[in-house]
């Protein structure tokens, strides 16, 4: 029978909020933005570790998802209990355990065969967001993992916009750090950068200084730095979001595994086929070649 | 067992149409590997039609329930995700056997007398292949769907007087809507493959009356023995029937190995942005045509106006009619031709690719400059044909094939 | 073109292995198309069972809820309408329920778990049609002592669901799966 992770132990204590608090420059991110003629040039993603067959990383993930993500977005092309069946919460008939889901995963009145729908709905998203939270079911295939894990590595101290927030890899965007508690808050660290060309609009990144005729000098991120520590150490939320995204993208298409390994079978039948025709093929043909 | 077929030939011509078309089709006999892309293609249809039904059973064609009802299909339907898969990607292998097939035709003169009319129903089959393919694309209604559509049908919007209200007529609305969808729906379902396969037997009836061509553009009617068969002809079954079984299994196998291990291709069989809903209110960061549609698709944005780059990219295809006529060489297969044309020839491939590749950025001054270069190239690969396909020395084309 | 007979031999043998080859492979690849057919696991998630709360039916009151699209009767019968289902054997085709379908459980003399809920599938055995409940005394013709009446043909049933003599329906309605979660809840379409 397969266990749901145990909950992330806070192992952060004042000292240690001390220590790093301190240590200024040297928990950066590492997001090194290139300073060429753009005013925030497109972010080099992080890989995303994980592995689409580790179950118990998926049961993680979706755990995480549906306490951090559900109020807001939904993942309304899967059921519970498929995802059960497909992440592993399931007796050794491969039974879904129905009680298990309830207690981690099941917390509305929804049915345990009912699709996992979020319970906001999509005109007070609107309203409170400006636009209505997508559903993420397959958000993994329309962005990528990398590009998942990045963002949610990558949101900033931004006292400019409406949530205190912004993100590097999604500029402006309109959701706030949810994982605010785990991840801890980061600041952005600027660099003065010569852009070619008149300064155009403000960035969302800094300031625009004009420098008169063909360049202009603006500040540009060159990287976050973790200055107020959440829950959870960088090495923990690093797992926690690559559990995340790994779950994120066991959803986008849950067969992908056992297309994989049909595929294979597939291919040693044809294989097979293959050598036979080519022998019926050469034996007919000689008496084309004599 | 013999009599049943005496009972059935006394009532249809079954044993003459065997003899006729397979067993007593004497097919020249220096086939190469360009010409398994007939077969190939035949297979490919029966693919899209085959796995087509079958997604029809589960796929709902309103614009509320499209997206979703592929959803379904790929979640909730028993092995519903590989036969999606299968279609996905049998349309873009349908176009890569199907450019192969046409260019074993430019390689060998296989539209000269007498196939000219051959060539012309086979570029008509192409024309309904990128109708079903267009109108196909929409039916998922994912957002690249959706505006894919949208800029393709404003192009009749250039058409002077008429193109605003050829527009709408053509959407059904004032934008592309459900309305639109349903109509492709059963443009792509019914209305489409009835006169694809009807025009695919056509084909197949223009190429057995005249006979095959062959890699040195030989005739062999030209040489036949006392019985009245070709000398250099053997019957296509069961030489031909038990070679292309062979070429098969081998284009199986690379088509399964991309519908297990990379159905997206990495993002050029099913774009990313196709797996978000239709959004009316946001275009896609880059519209772009699906691959196969690229070359044309840079075409048209070379051209600076609007109406002519329509007029450009329409004439792409149209020029394509013309070739039986354009070609004036006294031989038609490459082998025997000079240099002027192998190179016009090669010129045009790198063209195309380029075109191609053109077609999927986007645009940049520099970028459409050589777009606009290939273009040039492009027409003039068949423009000028007339005249080097004269000048070009040609070696003697022998007797017998090779 | 001459061929010998060890090659006939040969041809034969690459013949019949391709084409068994082939034959197998175009059995499997059949498998994916049929089996698309059956239920998906969204009907299967429309067709899961249904619970009810059963504590609120009075004495004589039937309640119908819908399971895998078919109507489901659940009928609270009264002590005496218990007592008189005995007497109604000779007026029916089918009194103990051999020939008709219901679970082991419901093969008894009130045709369900607890005596006093009738639980059926409310489909006329004879062409489809849901018949109507029929409680009262002579309400469908004089003498009847309660039962369920179908107008599309006239078939009767008495208030275990069993069929008459001489209507058309040959059988009696069905009883479906059932179980009991708790006394008052009732969980239609499995037994386990």
């Amino acid at each position: 029978m397969k266990l749901l992770s145990a909950r992330i132990k806070n192992k952060n204590s004042v000292t240690a909020r001390a220590m790093l608090g301190v240590m200024g420059g040297v928990f950066a991110v590492g997001l090194l933005v290139g300073v060429a003629n753009a005013e925030q040039a497109a972010i080099p993603l992080l890989k995303a570790p994980g592995d689409i067959t580790d179950q118990a990383s998926l049961q993680r993930g979706a755990q995480l998802y549906i306490n951090n993500c559900l109020g807001c977005h939904g993942l309304k092309y899967e059921r519970y209990d498929s995802i059960a069946q497909g992440i592993g919460i399931t007796d050794e008939a491969g039974n879904v355990l129905d009680k298990v889901v309830k207690d981690n995963l099941l917390f509305t009145g929804d049915k345990i065969t009912d699709p996992i729908v979020t319970a906001m709905a999509t005109t007070d998203a609107e309203k409170w967001f400006g636009t209505a939270p997508p559903d993420l079911t397959l958000v993994a295939r329309v962005r990528g993992k990398d590009w998942l894990y990045t963002y949610l590595k990558s949101f900033y101290h931004d006292p400019s916009k409406p949530w205190g927030t912004n993100n590097l890899v999604f500029p402006d965007v309109a959701m706030p750090h949810v994982l605010v508690s785990l991840q801890g808050i980061q600041e952005p660290r600027y660099v003065k950068a010569s852009v070619a060309g008149s300064g155009s609009g403000a960035s969302a990144a800094g300031s625009v200084a004009e420098a008169g005729g063909g360049t202009t000098e603006k500040a540009v991120i060159q990287s976050l730095e973790l200055v107020i520590p959440g829950t959870m150490t960088l090495e923990q939320y690093d797992h926690a979001v690559a559990d995340l995204v790994n779950f994120l993208s066991y959803v986008a298409e849950p067969v992908q595994v056992k297309r994989q390994h049909t595929g294979a079978l597939v291919l040693v039948f044809l294989g097979i086929f293959l050598v036979f025709s080519y022998l019926l093929k050469r034996e007919y043909w000689k008496d084309v070649h004599h | 067992m013999g009599s049943i077929v005496e009972w059935i030939d006394v009532r249809y011509p079954m044993t003459k149409m065997w003899r006729e078309h397979l067993s007593e089709y004497y097919a020249p006999k220096n086939f190469n590997i360009w010409y398994f892309f007939g077969s190939l293609a035949l297979v490919m249809l029966v693919n899209q039609l085959i796995t087509g039904i079958w997604l029809t059973m589960s796929y709902n064609p309103s614009a509320a329930g499209a997206f979703a009802s592929v959803e379904y299909i790929m979640r909730d339907v028993s092995w519903g995700w590989l036969i999606r898969y299968m279609h996905s990607t049998g349309a873009s292998f349908f176009f890569i056997v199907v450019y192969l097939h046409m260019f074993r035709g430019f390689l060998y003169g296989s539209y000269r007398k007498p196939r000219e009319l051959l060539w012309l129903v086979g570029m008509f089959i192409f024309l309904c292949l990128m109708a079903e393919a267009f109108f196909g694309y929409l039916l998922p209604w994912g957002n690249m769907s959706f505006w894919g559509a949208q800029v393709i049908t404003s192009l009749f919007s250039a058409i002077p007087y008429i193109g605003d209200g050829l527009v709408e007529w053509i959407r059904g609305d004032y934008n592309i809507s459900g309305v639109t969808l349903n109509r492709f729906f059963a443009l792509h379902v019914v209305l489409v493959p009835l006169v694809f396969v009807g025009c695919v037997g056509i084909h197949i009836l223009a190429l057995h009356h005249v006979g095959s061509n062959n890699p040195d553009g030989i005739e062999i009617k030209q040489h036949k023995n006392s019985q009245g068969i070709p000398l250099d002809g053997i019957p296509f079954h069961p030489y031909y029937t038990v070679k292309d079984l062979f070429g098969l299994a081998v284009f199986l196998i690379i088509f399964f190995a991309v519908v297990f291990f990379a159905p997206d291709l990495g993002g050029y069989f099913l774009e990313a942005p196709n797996f978000q809903p239709a959004d009316p209110l946001k275009t896609p960061e880059h519209i772009a045509p699906v691959w196969y549609m690229t070359p044309y698709y840079a075409m048209l944005r070379a051209v600076p106006d609007k109406l002519l780059g329509v007029m450009v990219m329409g004439a792409s295809i149209g020029v394509l009619f013309f070739l039986p006529w354009l070609d004036c060489s006294p031989v038609k297969s490459i082998r025997y031709k000079g240099w002027i044309t192998k190179t016009a020839l090669s010129l045009f491939v790198i063209s195309f690719f380029t075109l191609g590749y053109l077609g999927m950025q986007p645009p940049t001054s520099g970028k459409t400059l050589l777009a606009q270069v290939c273009t040039i190239i492009y027409f003039a690969y068949f423009l000028l044909m007339p005249i080097y396909s004269k000048l070009d020395k040609t070696k003697p084309v022998p007797d017998r094939v090779r | 073109m001459e061929v010998n007979a060890t090659d006939l031999e040969r041809r034969k043998f690459l013949t019949l292995a391709t084409s068994v080859i082939g034959g197998v492979g175009i059995g499997l690849a059949s498998v994916p198309f049929i089996s698309s057919w059956l239920p998906s696991a969204q009907a299967k998630a429309l067709g899961a069972p249904v619970e009810i709360d059963i504590s609120k039916i009075a004495e004589g009151q039937k309640i119908k809820v819908a399971w895998r699209g078919q109507p489901v009767f659940i009928v609270h019968r009264s002590p005496a309408v218990l007592n008189s289902l005995a007497g109604m054997d000779p007026m029916l085709r089918d009194p103990n329920s051999d020939e008709s379908q219901q679970p082991q459980y419901a093969h008894n003399e009130y045709r369900s778990i607890k005596e006093q809920i009738l639980v059926l599938v409310g489909i006329c055995t004879h062409l489809g049609c849901v018949p109507l409940y029929k409680p009262e005394r002579d309400s469908v013709e004089a003498g009847w002592q309660g039962g369920f009446f179908c107008p599309c043909h006239g078939s009767k049933y008495d208030m275990a669901g069993r069929v008459y003599k001489g209507v058309p329906a040959p059988k009696n309605l069905p009883v479906p799966p059932y179980r009991y979660v708790n006394d008052k809840i009732l969980m239609i379409g499995t037994d386990t």
